[in-house]
């Protein structure tokens, strides 16, 4: 194939083949394409359009004219989400939970990944196999037990326990990705740094380390969605109400029934809980979508 | 030299392994031994019962109800799924690489959306868009004059399982669509060009040159989507209301028996069994369907 392809292209010139390519014939299809695609464009922003405007409706509005636009704007809805709804209290959760656990997933899977993708030693294959096998099991099927361990530890309920249990789970995807990553880098300037005396600790994080930033970021961004958006570990997990994550309090909130009387507050927590994933998806998308596809194409 | 390497690598790999062993390997297989005891979590003895619990669930009807929905979901969703995906990225990569629809990047951008939120808003939000009285489907049907279809979504026995399901597929398409379309423009463009000099139609060119060569994306995505039909549990929960309403039992999957058993009732034994069957399930799964898509891939 491979041999012949040359020569097609030599005796057919491009102009005839885009020609081809964009008969008249296309046309139909072209239209037809755009309607699709504006339909299903639809069908994804309304909903989330619709929450956001209903966010600052007011009670009687919601429930009696679900379409129009508000008549004023009820920033009151906010307010009550944030200190009544307690949604300002698990956002604050969530920022601390996270903030360990991003960092501590970035560390210490880079610090793995960079040893099985670099080093030759014994086990170095059934290490890579033993953490790529978490990749399969749905995270529910070791809840049970995982709870009991939290409590054997005294670290349930607590924020660096959550956090710990969160780099746990992120190990597997993380370092796959990282070890693919570590094993494109050149790797002359690591050795050139070793035989001028710096030990393997100051190549790795003065070195190497900066020389992954493009894969610390996509998997920083990867993570910090999973993370931010995670429901069943603290559910299970953090069962103190005052302790609770964002993903987790919202949820409560929605399964009280006795909450559901005040619809605005409701509508404007989901907004709340939105908008740090809206804005981080809109800055990095680029990042966020290149990084899922090689984890889904290589897989 | 030989030291100094695992100087680092100890170092280095002891934080990682600890974790994932103290939270991900050994819960999993503490609870095989769990499932083999009747224990209620209050004391410290564990009465072993063997096989007892897996007896028990499979002649349990609400469990094997629970778990018949879970296949249902395992036929229905990557078909649906993959469907659409396939088709969209098609329509997207159309006229070879570079020559894509008008407005692409928009639709990227837009469709991959609902794969980064949260899936208890997406669940809270098609709730509300369920709603039988002041609901956006309903509202919908009522204004194009279909207000005979108009429902209860999650209230009626008959839909609540597949309207959830529709969510799962509403927000699942925009991903699969994204890695389809990553992989079809991995494709050289010289392949169709030397399709078209044959006389080969789009149709022949996406059946006889696309297809064949993302088949294993399109592997990869079916046993990904095949692994979310066998958890569902987070849209279910939120959209049932925590399990709540009438009709919730009727889409009740594994994953949410299980979590009753364990967080209501305190029977972690029984509990743990139902995870072990699904582990079990999953691998089951994945191998079969590993085996049944294997194809010759093409390299190029």
């Amino acid at each position: 194939m491979s041999v012949l392809e040359p020569e097609i292209t030599l005796a057919q010139p491009d102009p005839g083949l885009t020609a081809v390519g964009e008969s008249s014939e296309s046309k139909p299809l072209k239209v037809v394409t755009q309607i699709l695609l504006i339909l299903w464009a639809v069908l994804v922003i309304f909903p989330f359009l619709w929450m956001i405007m209903t966010s600052f409706k007011s009670n009687p509005e919601i429930l009696t004219s679900p379409w129009t636009l508000p008549s004023s704007l009820q920033w009151v809805n906010f307010k009550h989400a944030w200190f009544e709804a307690h949604i300002g209290r698990y956002v604050w959760n969530s920022v601390l939970v996270i903030a360990m656990s991003l960092t501590g997933t970035l560390l210490i899977s880079a610090m793995a990944a960079y040893t099985i993708a670099r080093f030759q030693f014994p086990g170095n294959r059934f290490l890579f196999y033993l953490f790529m096998s978490g990749l399969m099991f749905p995270v529910f099927l070791g809840l049970v037990p995982l709870y009991f361990v939290m409590s054997d530890l005294h670290i349930k309920d607590t924020y660096h326990g959550l956090a710990l249990v969160y780099i746990a789970y992120s190990l597997p995807f993380t370092i796959f990705f990282l070890v693919g990553f570590f094993k494109t880098l050149p790797g002359e300037v690591a050795e050139a740094a070793v035989v001028d005396g710096a030990s393997q600790f100051q190549t790795f994080f003065q070195i190497m380390l900066p020389m992954a930033k493009p894969g610390l970021i996509a998997m920083g961004i990867f993570n910090f969605l999973g993370q931010w958006n995670q429901y069943l570990l603290p559910l299970v997990l953090m069962q103190d109400p005052d302790k609770r994550v964002l993903s987790q309090g919202l949820g409560m909130l929605a399964i009280q029934q006795g909450y559901q009387n005040d619809y605005g507050a409701l509508f404007a927590a989901m907004t709340i809980t939105m908008v740090p994933t809206l804005i981080v998806y809109i800055i990095f998308q680029r990042r966020l979508e290149s990084g899922l596809t090689a984890g889904a194409l290589k897989g | 030299m030989y030291y100094r390497k695992y100087r680092l690598i100890i170092p280095f790999m002891l934080p990682a392994l600890i974790l994932y062993s103290v939270f991900v390997l050994y819960p999993y297989g503490r609870a095989v031994y769990i499932s083999m005891t009747s224990w209620r979590g209050t004391s410290s003895n564990m009465p072993w019962v063997g096989l007892d619990n897996y007896r028990r669930l499979l002649n349990e009807t609400r469990f094997m109800d629970a778990l018949t929905r879970n296949g249902q979901l395992l036929v229905v969703l990557p078909i649906v799924t993959i469907g659409i995906a396939l088709l969209f990225a098609a329509l997207f990569t159309q006229g070879g690489k570079g020559k894509g629809v008008a407005g692409s990047e928009f639709y990227r951008i837009v469709f991959f959306f609902p794969q980064v939120i949260s899936a208890v808003i997406v669940g809270m939000l098609f709730s509300y868009v369920y709603s039988p009285n002041t609901g956006l489907l309903n509202g919908i049907l009522r204004n194009v004059g279909l207000g005979g279809l108009t429902r209860a979504w999650l209230g009626d026995p008959q839909t609540i399982l597949w309207a959830i399901a529709a969510v799962a597929v509403w927000s699942g398409v925009g991903f699969y669509m994204v890695i389809f379309i990553a992989s079809m423009q991995s494709i050289p463009t010289s392949f169709y060009e030397a399709a078209v000099l044959d006389g080969a139609g789009r149709g022949r060119q996406f059946f006889d040159i696309t297809l064949p060569l993302m088949w294993e994306t399109i592997r990869t995505a079916l046993i990904y989507i095949a692994i979310a039909a066998l958890d569902f549990f987070t849209l279910v929960q939120v959209m049932t209301g925590g399990g709540s309403t009438v009709a919730a039992r009727k889409a009740e999957v594994a994953a949410l028996y299980m979590y009753s058993e364990a967080f209501t009732k305190s029977r972690w034994g029984v509990a743990s069994a139902v995870g072990v069957i699904l582990l079990i399930l999953t691998l089951l799964l994945s191998v079969v369907l590993m085996r049944l898509t294997r194809r010759e891939t093409y390299e190029f």
